[in-house]
């Protein structure tokens, strides 16, 4: 059975990781002092799944974690107990261990069973709430089915709580009944049951003759017995005789019992299937006796029963009356929610984007050759390369979107990281997040949770101050990191921002000195904050757990330019710190401008452009020693020159005669000098790393519509190129 | 024909193993993640038999049983609690709601086709 199991594994562990995400995200929303009751079902509902999940799928361990989690849950939601802030601690807790537990099951790392063990109990100390002593425990094997009673222990039933308690007054029962037709788990599931109640001890199994006879030590009386009894048991074939009460210790239950019931357990699968039928009821299903309509006998209780659900049923009748005529339009509405997505493996989407991106060169191509047809005699094959030019255009937007997700899925992990570490810190931190629903490429929103991570980290640490720091600032105690994303041109700007001590120039001045960096006094802000993203800098006096070692930032910003982002920081003394991180919309497609220089063609990213002009002669300079300068609108900007940069034989080398493309990147401006404009394109990325080598100046390559090998300008690197030059 | 189940939970996994199941031994099969949802699509599809998780969000599988019940289509067709609570008071409501039987989770597919088959088979 299990090889036909292991194919619904994968779609469990998302399943159950999307389940823990929300469970984690509703427990760090929940207000201890009025908690919603709506969070609370839906956390508990999160372990429940993944509790019925796991067991379904025979990861025990996880059942067991997320079975303690559910019982002290249900008791929050039921309202036996009160929300306390430990609670939610070590509900994380659990949370993370089961996190564990499903990493492992995936392969990914190795869970611990001891950190289990420990959050198991703590959830257990807590939802016992002082009530059970240890040897209580013991009482508790470590199968399924006995977890499951003391769930329903802790639940329901306090008389049986009470019944555990080795000093309360105890009755001894004799219990006979025929198991003719009983199931080796039916009566495994009734001892199970009786064991609840106090200390059982079976005199005969069934074995022998049908007949079974049990001794069960309990403070409850005969009529808890009874009922436990009852629902399996034919009434009529049921003998409980009380033989004496005492006031004496229950012994612990031998473990005889427990092993007898586990090797019976065996035989459980060679049942005889129309034997169990016989039979009212087996543990793990069954079947109520009477038609559903029409019941025939009833108790009293059952009557009032029944009578209470008719008058509820009479109440709803109206309502349900109108659920059922607005049900077809509510259909339309409940199909919008899960049931209208599909899982769809990443690769799958990969395939089908390099697909449209060969489409697309092919269709550049088809364009090109029809574009030397004439257009009054080729009327039909233009307005047909028109339409087949939109059609790709479009497929490709909507194949792009597919691997768009909101940003919220890299946000919604930070209200826990900033949780812990500021109560780590003992610092008071709120986390504000602006536009989770940004959407960005799939593989940028995995790149970027760990830079991210570490901002959000740097900030709480170094940004926010302690509490007495800030009033004594005149700034409230609770400091506020914001995350914000929006879009801005063709990017998406990430920004981490905090209300907190502001970064020191003369600090990280002093620092770049000591490190041999070469600062000068007269660098602005600008470039001074950038320092601290050198490697092995770090301002913090004293070096911390959580960072301070300046290991980090370098690789921050290496992170986040080697997915093409760009990274710059504002800071005021004493007042905030914000660092943007500006990303390109997704990883495979770019809006680019065609330049040419000789015979080649480059690709300038559209984003980085503000404009193009031919210059007068009398704009251009030369600063000696230190190439050409242009006068744009008074400000004097470096010349890049690509024919000079690349080595290529060019006609055009005055300035005045080719175009400049004036760049921006990072707050600094050059101009490109060109040849020529060619026109603008959607190009189709395609690595050079993976397929050459790195270029520098170059950021990738991509194939035009004539076939011919362009390659893509990283603008933001010529830039800097350039202001080095200057400087 | 084949016969219709309709089968409900709020967890995909289990519902695609239920449903895997069930397809591969001939029967039809309509998803539903909820109660809700279950209710709607139980007006829309005549089904043979219903299985139903307990504890889901919108509606839970008890209020999914009783308002079943009062349809007209409903008052006679198999409907099987798929739970993990194997609790009494569960059993009670259920049966009370008229439910023609429980299974409890975890349950293993053969399990699931031994009760089925039993119930429509």
């Amino acid at each position: 059975m299990s090889a036909d199991l292991e194919q619904f594994y994968e779609i469990f562990f998302e399943e159950s990781s999307e389940l823990l995400a929300d469970m984690e995200a509703c427990l760090l929303r929940l207000d201890v002092n009025s908690p919603d009751l709506e969070d609370l079902n839906a956390i508990f509902r999160a372990a429940h799944s993944i509790k019925g999940g796991a067991g379904t799928f025979g990861f025990t361990d996880m059942t067991e974690t997320t079975h303690m989690l559910e019982t002290l849950l249900d008791k929050l939601r039921k309202g036996e107990l009160e929300v306390r802030i430990e609670m939610i601690d070590a509900f994380l807790k659990a949370g993370d261990v089961i996190k564990e537990q499903l990493a492992a099951h995936r392969g990914e790392g190795q869970a611990d069973p001891a950190t289990a063990t420990a959050i198991c109990e703590e959830l257990k100390r807590l939802s016992d709430d002082t009530q059970v002593t240890p040897k209580e425990i013991k009482v508790v094997s470590h199968t399924e089915t006995s977890v499951v009673s003391q769930k329903k222990m802790n639940d329901t039933d306090h008389t049986s709580l009470e019944s555990v308690d080795l000093l309360k007054p105890s009755h001894t029962y004799i219990i006979e009944f025929s198991d003719y037709g009983m199931s080796d788990t039916a009566s495994q599931n009734l001892f199970a049951n009786l064991k609840q109640l106090g200390v059982l001890e079976v005199n005969a199994l069934k074995n022998e003759k049908e007949l079974c006879s049990l001794r069960l030590i309990t403070s409850n009386c005969e009529e808890d017995v009874w009922e436990t009894l009852a629902f399996v048991v034919d009434p009529a074939k049921l003998t409980i005789e009380e033989i004496s009460s005492k006031s004496t210790s229950i012994p612990i239950p031998e473990d005889k019992t427990v092993d007898a019931i586990d090797t019976d357990e065996k035989s459980l699968c060679d049942q005889d299937v129309t034997k169990i039928s016989k039979i009212v009821t087996t543990p793990d299903y069954g079947f109520f006796p009477e038609a559903p309509a029409a019941p025939k006998e009833m108790g009293d209780h059952e009557i009032n029963e029944n009578l209470q659900l008719q008058k509820i049923s009479n109440n709803n009748r109206e309502e349900q009356i109108a659920s059922s005529k607005s049900s077809s339009k509510t259909n339309v509405a409940s199909t919008s929610g899960e049931a209208s997505s599909i899982r769809v493996s990443i690769e799958k989407v990969d395939q089908m984007i390099n697909l449209v991106g060969e489409l697309v060169i092919t269709q550049a191509m088809l364009a090109q050759t029809a574009s030397q047809f004439d257009p009054v005699v080729f009327e039909k094959l233009h307005s047909g390369m028109n339409q087949l030019e939109r059609n790709t255009r479009d497929l490709q937007e909507s194949v792009m979107s597919i691997r768009m997700m909101p940003i919220s899925f890299v946000f919604s992990r930070y209200p826990r990281v900033v949780r812990d570490l500021a109560s780590k810190l003992s610092k008071r931190v709120e986390l504000k997040t602006v536009g989770e629903n940004t959407e960005l490429d799939k593989g940028l929103i995995e790149k970027i949770a760990d830079p991210l991570t570490h901002l959000v980290r740097n900030s709480l640490d170094h940004g926010i101050e302690m509490p007495e720091k800030r009033i004594a600032a005149g700034k409230p105690a609770q400091g506020t990191i914001t995350l914000r994303a929006f879009h801005q041109g063709g990017s998406i700007v990430i920004e981490v921002s905090d209300d907190g001590a502001g970064l020191n120039r003369g600090k990280i001045l002093e620092k770049a000195r000591e490190r041999g960096l070469s600062v000068h006094d007269g660098m602005t802000d600008q470039e001074v904050w950038l320092l601290i993203f050198e490697a092995g800098f770090s301002t913090a006096e004293a070096i911390t757990d959580v960072s301070g070692r300046g290991v980090g930032m370098d690789v921050v910003k290496r992170n986040i330019q080697s997915i093409g982002g760009r990274i710059d920081i504002e800071s005021k003394f004493g007042v905030e710190t914000r660092i943007s991180i500006r990303l390109p919309l997704t990883l495979a497609i770019l809006d680019g401008l065609s330049v040419a220089v000789g015979d080649q063609m480059f690709i300038v990213p559209l984003n980085y452009i503000t404009e193009s002009l031919q210059p007068n002669i009398s704009d251009v300079k030369t600063v000696s020693g230190r190439g050409r300068v242009v006068q744009v609108r008074g400000e004097y900007l470096p010349v890049i020159a690509l024919h000079e940069i690349f080595n290529l034989r060019s006609n055009v080398t005055a300035v005045n005669e080719g175009i400049l493309v004036i760049l921006e990147a990072e707050g600094h401006k050059a101009a490109l000098f060109v040849d020529d404009l060619i026109g603008q394109h959607q190009v189709v990325i395609k690595s050079l790393e993976s397929n050459y080598r790195r270029v520098q100046g170059v950021s990738g390559a991509t194939i035009m519509g004539d076939g011919k090998v362009a390659l893509i300008l990283d603008a933001a690197a010529l830039v800097l190129a350039s202001q080095q030059e200057i400087v | 024909m084949a016969k219709t189940i309709l089968a409900v939970d709020d967890s995909a996994s289990i519902r695609q193993m239920v449903s895997f199941t069930l397809k591969g031994a001939g029967y039809e099969v309509i998803e539903a993640v909820d109660g809700q949802d279950a209710l709607d699509k139980a007006n829309i599809h005549k089904v043979n038999l219903v299985l139903t998780d307990i504890n889901m969000p919108r509606m839970d599988g008890l209020k999914l049983l009783e308002l079943l019940r009062k349809l007209s289509d409903y008052k006679t067709i198999p409907i099987l609690m798929l739970t993990t609570e194997s609790g009494d008071e569960i059993k009670a409501k259920s049966r009370a709601a008229g439910a023609t039987g429980w299974l409890v989770k975890p349950f293993d597919p053969k399990r699931l086709l031994e009760v089925i088959n039993k119930v429509i088979g």
